[in-house]
């Protein structure tokens, strides 16, 4: 029963996968066609040039491991949290807060750092998933809104609390708030992998327990499967509705964390973005397959293009190539999506007194 | 070319299934053709396959003499086939007009041309008595008024064999009689129809000949005027069916539902109508009681205010003599309540979810099937294997068969079985049997007198009169949300009782609001 439509969905990602490199064969094909085949190579290739390339494999998908589950987590609830950049950026924001000022905590002082980035994510999601909850009102924009209001508001505090004037950004985080490298250094030398990735490989598998293994899991997908007959069965939809929002929230956070206490010199830069991260999360739990350990792996697969992307440079192509490569791979996940919804339609209509 | 439709040894499977094996089927020009089977015979799965929703696995389909392949329902309507399927697909906020149109638009120059369409649509109605409205909105009409928007559909698009998934099962006692006629009609014109249904009135009513298939083989086609009900459901079965049952007097024990002056308003925006108007009876140990109405006469609404999945506006519900008006839907489920509800897909399934996990949707947090909130799946599992023995619920893969993959009498038998097996002390069943084969049905009509034999409340609710004359030990008649009657089974005729239900009579000394007891 589960073999079928998981081969059909790991064939469609694996299409989009083809289709998004061959897309990005092209693009360098037109912008300079003599090195095109070089340039394609390093792209598969760069990520295995040494170790130091693969730890930074480790670390760009850190945080987008992280924004992918929350993405599939409040998916699995029916709901669609486009909201992961605010919830990530507000937790980051936490996060360096503590980092700055709680050199007192000695060696707990990351680990409450990071506890300080999950508070703010799940809080940042509460508030759609109280709305959604209490007053109905649609997820996708309460928690566009609240990206917003995200990263103005953290924009705000940073020049508040901890500004660091010259760079236009926050200032750095004591060392004890920086994530530990846990050995890692020393298989993946020069590169600024750290613990954070295992952290991110365990949220992985504890989400893939509780939504497979477990009572809540079970209510939760119910609930985004069929409100309804959840009602019926006398699940509180709403209670879950907010727990799945605020967990969601959670994880984000703690990418948010995770990304900014990595001792990278990467800084919150008080500018009108919003956080990135947040948005790659969508198609890395669409590629995932909505599945946590897909995740995981579509989280390695992106970042294994962007480190060899980076190598792009060698052979005079901008580096925004690989980001144009990466695009197409998203558009043609979500293509694929479309394709796959359409192949199971045709291949297993649905049953019952009459085709429905 | 005696025959319009040939479907020649037509096998179909699914994973771990014949759905069909083997199976032939001819409908002659202008015939009413009756498919009958048991649930999960593979009828459905054989209109897909004619309807081009499904391809077979081997065999052959000859319309009008000519072989054909038939990839998809485009191809299907260009050979003059159309289906109704037992679950509607409609646009809800469409209108009636643009329903039947959608997808055979007349165009000129880029623009719909509605004007011939309505007038099309029109003629149509007309001349088969169909006697719908092309400008109401679908979600303003009634199912039996969707169904013929469906009937006009296939009309539309000159479509001239025309198949009835199971059409009669969502309609009331008049609608059927209504919809038999417009059949009628259809068939005298020369349009050939394939029929399913698990009525043999119906049959016996409407039907030329009648295929019969049983656990996905062709076991036989019979002229109906030759062929007694009996015969028929021996053959879809197997064995003699009887589905009068003979209640053992009893004398009511306490009372296990009591409720009292219950109030529902209207949900719709701008209507303070009262759906539940001051309904007031209780349900002792020991008896059936049915609520016997037309539909749309409140029974949703109350069914909800006691299951509480709306919350009552007035009025109280005492379960076991506890006051549970303000309960949660949790709470009642837990002490003594069970539930069958009346949309199948909308409340009593996760169709994503598979058989067995839903077998415990009731049940999931029970410590049999948790413990420290991590599910015990072997249990869970095992339990389905057992309900499924007892119930004999068929299906592709047991207990890991997805819900929506199952055929829609099998989906219904897992949601009874859910909820009879709880042991609940009050089991409100809300048409148990729509779509189940005669089979089932005696069987389900014997879970639910079991239970009352062995001392429960069963409160039932049903559109069906004969299950309502032989299955009750009372019936409350609802009239507008308002109880009319309370009559005993064996002290009426079914006529009386329509006359209740159509409002035209009324007991005296139940007035609204009264108390009955
Ligand atoms: N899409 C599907 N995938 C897998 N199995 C299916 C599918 N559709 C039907 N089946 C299986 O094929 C069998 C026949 O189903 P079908 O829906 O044709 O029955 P039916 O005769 O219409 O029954 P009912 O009277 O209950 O509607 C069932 O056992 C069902 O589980
Ligand atoms: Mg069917």
């Amino acid at each position: 029963m589960k073999k079928r439509p998981l081969n059909l969905n790991f064939l469609s990602s694996l299409f989009a996968i083809c289709v998004g490199l061959l897309f990005g064969y092209v693009i360098l094909l037109i912008s300079n066609p003599a090195q095109a085949g070089d340039g394609f190579g390093t792209i598969l290739t760069g990520a295995f040039r040494d170790m130091r390339s693969v730890g930074r494999v480790l670390y760009f998908a850190t945080p987008i491991i992280l924004t992918g589950l929350s993405v599939c987590f409040a998916f699995k609830t029916g709901l669609f949290n486009i909201g992961a950049s605010g919830q990530l950026i507000v937790g980051a924001y936490l996060a360096v807060l503590v980092g700055n000022k709680g050199a007192a905590l000695g060696g707990a002082h990351w680990v409450v750092a990071l506890l300080a980035a999950i508070a703010g994510g799940a809080l940042w999601a509460l508030i759609p998933g109280l709305l959604k909850a209490l007053a109905n009102v649609h997820e996708v924009i309460a928690s566009i809104m609240m990206n917003y209001i995200g990263m103005y508001l953290v924009n705000y505090l940073v020049v508040q609390t901890v500004f660091d004037q010259l760079r236009n950004q926050s200032l750095p985080v004591a060392a004890s708030a920086v994530i530990p490298r846990w050995g890692l250094d020393k298989i993946f030398p020069r590169s600024n992998v750290n613990a954070g990735f295992f952290i991110a490989v365990l949220a992985a598998v504890t989400m893939y327990v509780i939504l497979y293994k477990t009572k809540f899991g079970f209510e939760l997908k119910a609930v985004g499967y069929n409100r309804d007959a959840s009602r019926y069965a006398g699940i509180n939809e709403k209670r879950n509705i907010v727990l799945s929002m605020v967990i969601a929230g959670a994880l984000a956070g703690l990418g948010g964390g995770l990304l900014y206490l990595a001792g990278t010199g990467k800084h919150i830069e008080v500018v009108n973005h919003l956080a990135p991260e947040g948005f790659t999360g969508i198609p890395v739990a669409l590629l995932g397959l909505s599945h946590p350990i897909g995740i995981l792996f579509a989280g390695l697969f992106i970042g294994y293009l962007t480190v060899g992307g980076d190598y792009l440079q060698l052979y005079d192509f901008a580096p925004e190539i690989i980001d144009v490569i990466l695009a197409a791979i998203i558009y043609f996940s979500a293509f694929a999506l479309i394709i796959r919804t359409f192949i199971q339609r045709r291949a297993i209509r649905t049953g019952g007194g009459g085709a429905k | 070319m005696e025959y319009i439709i040939e479907m020649l040894g037509i096998t179909k499977e699914f994973p771990g299934i014949v759905a069909n094996d083997n199976v032939t089927l001819r409908v002659k020009r202008g015939e009413i053709h009756a498919l009958l089977g048991e649930n999960g015979a593979g009828k459905s799965t054989l209109m897909n396959v004619l309807f081009g929703l499904y391809q077979p696995d081997r065999g052959k389909i000859k319309v009008r003499g000519k072989e054909v392949h038939i990839a998809g329902p485009r191809e299907a309507n260009a050979l003059g086939i159309g289906m109704v399927h037992q679950h509607f697909m409609l646009v809800e906020n469409f209108t009636v007009l643009q329903n039947i149109v959608l997808g055979a638009e007349t165009v000129r120059g880029g623009f719909l041309k509605m004007d011939e369409a309505r007038e099309k649509v029109l003629a149509l109605s007309e001349r088969y008595g169909l006697r719908v409205d092309p400008d109401a909105l679908i979600s303003d009409i009634s199912v039996g008024m969707q169904q013929r928007v469906e009937i006009l559909k296939m009309l539309y698009r000159d479509n001239e064999i025309l198949i009835l998934d199971e059409p009669t099962a969502v309609l009331t006692p008049q609608e059927i009689d209504e919809l038999m006629h417009i059949m009628r009609g259809l068939a005298a014109e020369g349009k050939s129809i394939i029929f399913i249904t698990h009525k043999l009135n119906e049959i016996k009513a409407v039907a030329d000949r009648c295929t019969v298939l049983r656990r996905g083989k062709l076991v036989g086609v019979v002229d109906v005027a030759g062929t007694d009900k009996e015969t028929l459901s021996e053959m879809m079965v197997g064995r003699k069916v009887d589905l009068n049952i003979r209640l053992t007097p009893r004398e009511p024990g306490e009372p296990v539902l009591k409720v009292d002056k219950l109030t529902v308003h209207s949900r719709r925006r701008g209507q303070t109508k009262k759906v539940v108007d001051a309904v007031s009876f209780t349900v002792h140990r020991g008896e059936i009681v049915c609520i016997a109405g037309i539909e749309g006469n409140g029974q949703t609404e109350l069914v909800y205010a006691l299951t509480g999945l709306i919350a009552p506006d007035g009025g109280s519900i005492e379960l076991l003599g506890r006051d549970v008006t303000r309960k949660s839907i949790r709470h009642r489920n837990t002490h003594g309540l069970a539930h069958i509800p009346e949309d199948r897909h909308k409340h009593g399934l996760v169709l994503d979810y598979s058989l067995a996990e839903n077998l415990v949707l009731q049940s999931y947090f029970q410590p049999r099937f948790q413990r420290y909130g991590f599910l015990r799946y072997d249990n869970i599992y095992a339990y389905a294997e057992t309900l499924i023995q007892k119930y004999d619920i068929r299906s592709g893969q047991g207990a890991y068969t997805p819900a929506r993959s199952m055929s829609g009498g099998n989906q219904q038998k897992a949601i009874v079985a859910r909820e009879i097996d709880r042991d609940p002390d009050l089991l409100i069943a809300v048409q148990p049997t729509r779509g189940l084969d005669v089979g089932a049905i005696e069987y389900i009509h014997r879970q639910l007198v079991q239970q009352r034999d062995a001392g429960k409340a069963v409160l039932l609710v049903s559109l069906e009169l004969d299950e309502v004359m032989n299955l009750s030990d009372r019936i409350l008649v609802i009239y507008e949300g308002a109880i009319v009657a309370d009559l005993n089974p064996k002290e009426i005729t079914i006529q009386e009782l329509g006359l209740y239900m159509a409002g035209s009579r009324r007991q005296a000394g139940v007035a609204a609001g009264g108390e009955v007891v």
